[in-house]
């Protein structure tokens, strides 16, 4: 059986290294691939998930109240379904929320929580892991439904607008911006692939796959920590969490992934 | 305070697989804080397993495992319904145990 292989390995072998160049950027994507393949199966963002609910249910802060009425956009306390078509339009605070922004705002009203001090309070601290505990269990309830974010209301189109604007706004030392990275199909930083957020990229790609876990510091992101740190690699200042930039930016990607599966909270490199 | 961690044991055939995510925080003792001190070292140290009561599985951990580690390992002669506990053991004498039945 062996030599019967071994001729048409060295013709493999001869093709190969024609379409070298090629062939290896594709081995290394599926090489990443299989990593968070094999690594899906323990993500540890189901601590994370598992966290997010119990605070979800617990009665915190000066009110001592849980966030079960919690309104993420399809009414109180509903949770299935919320994600994916947030960030939206809210009558009580008559701003366009994210997930995370609009968690502090029921931790704020519901429990009696301080609203700005949550949001000054820098990432992975105090308060913010619990809101990203609390986003990751909410994503988390809409996974495998598909990115539908309402654009009905006029402040929903202005955020989109507003987003767009700041995808494409170039500036800092380095005059990037999101579109540097992200504006066009199979670019690649290093050997992470780059997904074109101007168009739905794909089922759990972009904005379909955070919250994360990154495995490489350990530590849980939401889509806010995500963009901050986007800007930070683009020398631009730190637009802050909850900011209207961030959360713009988000409506942007959101409404550009419609129907994108979310499979959110996924494992990240 | 130590948070809960996830154990699931799938049997199939005469064997289950377990696989447990334990929460922890995993610092080696090696890394420094923004203000250049040494952050201490606080690690899982013993891990133990049991089935219906019984110790399978003993191991002694150091500061190279992961933070949130993930263990998987399989187990002879287990039943759907049977019990298994994971208990683990830090260098600061913390310690925590989560049980799971076999489906």
């Amino acid at each position: 059986m062996n030599a019967r292989t071994v001729k048409p390995g060295i013709a493999a072998l001869a093709l190969l290294a024609c379409a070298s160049a090629g062939a290896q950027t594709k081995s290394s994507a599926d090489g990443i691939a299989e990593y968070r393949k094999m690594l899906e199966d323990g993500n540890p963002a189901e601590l994370f998930e598992a966290k997010g609910e119990a605070l979800w249910k617990e009665k915190r802060g000066p009110k001592n109240a849980s966030l079960e009425l919690c309104d993420l956009g399809k009414g109180a306390g509903i949770v299935k379904g919320a994600f994916v078509e947030l960030p939206r339009y809210f009558a009580d605070t008559n701003k366009v929320q994210d997930l995370e922004s609009r968690l502090v705002s029921c931790m704020e009203a519901l429990q009696g929580l301080n609203a700005a001090g949550i949001s000054s309070t820098p990432f992975g601290r105090g308060e913010q892991n619990n809101v990203t505990a609390l986003a990751t269990w909410v994503a988390a309830e809409s996974r495998g439904l598909k990115f539908n974010l309402p654009q009905n209301h006029v402040e929903e189109k202005r955020s989109y607008e507003i987003g767009k604007r700041v995808f494409f706004f170039r500036g800092g030392t380095h005059d990037f911006s999101c579109a540097s990275c992200h504006g066009e199909d199979a670019k690649r930083i290093r050997l992470q692939d780059l997904p074109n957020l101007t168009k739905n990229p794909g089922d759990g790609i972009g904005f379909a796959a955070w919250p994360a876990y990154r495995v490489s510091n350990g530590q849980m992101w939401g889509m806010q920590l995500r963009l901050n740190d986007c800007y930070r690699q683009q020398r631009f200042p730190y637009p802050g969490f909850g900011s209207e930039a961030t959360i713009a930016v988000s409506t942007y990607m959101g409404v550009n992934a419609k129907g994108a599966e979310s499979i959110a909270p996924s494992i990240k490199r | 305070m130590t948070d809960p961690m996830r154990i699931r044991a799938q049997v199939a055939g005469d064997k289950a697989t377990v696989r447990v995510l334990m929460a922890h925080e995993m610092e080696t003792g090696q890394r420094k804080d923004a203000a250049g001190k040494v952050i201490p070292a606080w690690f899982i140290q013993e891990v133990s397993a049991t089935h219906n009561g019984k110790p399978v599985l003993s191991a002694q951990w150091g500061p190279s495992i992961s933070k949130n580690p993930f263990m998987q390992f399989s187990l002879k002669g287990a039943k759907v319904g049977d019990k298994i506990a994971i208990t683990w053991v830090d260098n600061k004498g913390e310690k925590r145990t989560d049980e799971a039945t076999a489906s």
